[in-house]
């Protein structure tokens, strides 16, 4: 079955950037594709038509079996709780603890409060990071600040993982204790799409790989390389 | 919604006051400076009205009658005085009577000024205090009284008193007063709003992030919301009831303290007692409306996707 389904996407944005230029593609259930291209190809928008940040200007997206075009706000929450993201910056609440980051996105779905502590603490521990609970993002160093935004991500049991260059802002050594901890993630059920200017790691890890470059898909080869210059 | 769900927006709410706090005291100040001045001027309305409406009573007119007047004459003069049309009412003020209410206008610390008086040394002549239905009449009304005097051989009117002249120019200053103040605390209220509103969108900006992360995680707007919301109306309850004790218990202190110099100049202070009920009500009403108000609005703004 495919979590992710585009037909034909274009994406203009209001000021005439055409971002996108008809893509079609699927991505099935458990797969781990990195969206590779040069800055500008159109990755990040690819991935904000998959959370709804963005709605496209033509053509079909489905997620999870929900026509996401078409959706009406009101449902957009309940859509999202299906999909985990991470960004390069991280996106942490810089004034609640390691533990109330993660346990907010359990609360904003309504989860008992038991259950809440103890899925959290379990996520926190995954990402190796439960001794670390009570401590605040500005306390942590860039990788640790990243596994909490995963913690956060993965906490709610998404079936899609979208992480926007996760480890652009981290350094090698750090980044592949990330990349490690996203394929464990893949391992347990979760499809992840994640874009990455790392040619190392897309070489070292032979997965899916589709290549963006000017809004249109130039390379989708199952067991790709990185392809560009690092 | 769930208990569990709003005991947290609850929660979480008063959470954010301590997390911002920064931002929850500058909201706190505005809101407390603007009310704290808007509460000094609706308790300077408050007495300046009360002393309009004392003047204004005050204008009446007094009929003292010669000594030696019997209680037939007092009935048929009251009668008589009670038939003017301009007239509305007629009390008879006897001599003790009189006394007695010198006495509760100059007040319990100068009650020994008339000490001695009471009684056969009673000075004051009997009287009557006659009120007019409108008070620009009160000069026809006096002419109309000293003709039943003149009608009358014994002559037993000794003096007819009312505010000669200051009656008109009276009115037009507590009316003007009146209006003044009204305009002002409007003026105030709307500052007040502004203060916070100008808070409020620096909160706003601070915020953004915050609501742009809650609502990638899948948080329904209401969710989001709620505890902006609660926070709101905490900021304006905990900042109005601060202002509203602050003010109380400095005007208490004024009203205490001035009370004797006061009572000498015939003044008389709106009392703590019956300014407390309506400067609570007016300063925690607004101040929890301004609270709550400002926060929707400023994650209003925000939600839309
Ligand atoms: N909100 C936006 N408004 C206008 N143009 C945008 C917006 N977001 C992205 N773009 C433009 O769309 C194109 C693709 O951007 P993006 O998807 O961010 O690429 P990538 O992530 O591959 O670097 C770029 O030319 C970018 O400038
Ligand atoms: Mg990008």
């Amino acid at each position: 079955m495919n979590v992710i389904e585009m037909q034909d996407i274009w994406k203009t944005y209001a000021d005439g950037t055409h971002a996108l230029r008809g893509v079609s593609v699927r991505i099935d259930r458990n797969e781990f594709v990195y969206l590779v291209g040069p800055s500008g190809a159109g990755k990040s928008t690819f991935m904000k038509l998959i959370y709804r940040e963005e709605v496209p200007s033509k053509g079909q997206i489905s997620v999870n079996g929900f026509n996401i075009g078409k959706l009406k706000p009101r449902k957009i929450p309940y859509v999202r709780r299906n999909i985990g993201v991470i960004f390069q910056d991280f996106r942490l609440l810089p004034k609640l603890t390691v533990f109330e980051n993660v346990a907010f996105a359990m609360e904003a779905i309504e989860a008992p409060r038991r259950v809440i502590k103890r899925r959290t603490m379990e996520v926190l521990e995954l990402v190796g990071l439960k001794h670390k609970h009570a401590s605040l993002p500005a306390q942590l160093s860039g990788g640790e600040q990243q596994r909490v935004a995963i913690a956060r991500a993965i906490v709610n049991n998404p079936s899609v993982i979208v992480a926007d260059e996760p480890t652009g802002n981290l350094d090698p050594e750090t980044s592949l204790g990330i990349m490690n901890l996203l394929e464990e993630i893949n391992f347990r059920g979760s499809t992840i799409v994640m874009a990455t200017h790392n040619k190392d790691i897309v070489n070292s890890m032979r997965k899916r790989v589709i290549a963006i470059e000017n809004g249109n898909i130039v390379r989708d080869e199952a067991r790709g390389e990185y392809g560009y210059e690092a | 919604m769930k208990l569990s769900t709003i005991l947290r927006h609850m929660r979480e709410g008063a959470k954010n006051i301590i997390r911002n706090g920064w931002m929850s005291f500058a909201s706190m100040s505005s809101m407390f400076i603007s009310l704290f001045i808007l509460g000094v001027f609706l308790l300077l309305a408050l007495n300046v009205n009360a002393m309009a409406d004392q003047i204004e009573s005050q204008v009446q007119i007094r009929v003292y009658l010669q000594l030696n007047v019997d209680q037939a004459k007092v009935t048929e003069l009251q009668n008589k005085i009670g038939n003017i049309t301009e007239v509305s009412n007629v009390r008879f003020v006897s001599k003790a009577e009189g006394l007695e209410i010198l006495r509760e206008s100059l007040g319990k610390e100068n009650e020994d000024l008339i000490e001695g008086y009471e009684n056969e040394k009673n000075p004051l002549p009997d009287s009557f205090t006659v009120e007019v239905y409108d008070p620009l009449t009160i000069e026809t009304a006096v002419a109309q009284i000293e003709a039943v005097n003149k009608a009358d051989e014994a002559l037993p009117i000794a003096k007819v008193k009312y505010g000669q002249g200051t009656v008109e120019k009276l009115f037009t200053i507590t009316n003007v007063v009146r209006n003044v103040g009204f305009v002002v605390v409007i003026g105030l209220g709307i500052t007040a709003m502004f203060l916070i509103s100008n808070t409020i969108k620096m909160t706003i900006i601070a915020r953004r992030r915050e609501i742009g992360i809650m609502k990638l995680v899948g948080a329904t707007n209401s969710f989001i919301r709620w505890p902006f919301f609660i926070e709101g109306a905490l900021i304006g309850i905990i900042s109005s009831v601060l202002t509203t004790v602050v003010i109380l218990v400095a005007y208490s202190q004024f009203v205490d303290f001035t009370e004797t110099d006061l009572a000498l100049m015939m003044i008389k202070l709106v009392t703590f007692k019956e300014a407390a009920g309506m400067t609570a009500l007016l300063l925690i009403g607004l101040g929890t409306l301004l609270g709550i108000w400002g926060s929707t609005i400023s994650v209003r703004k925000y939600l839309k996707v």
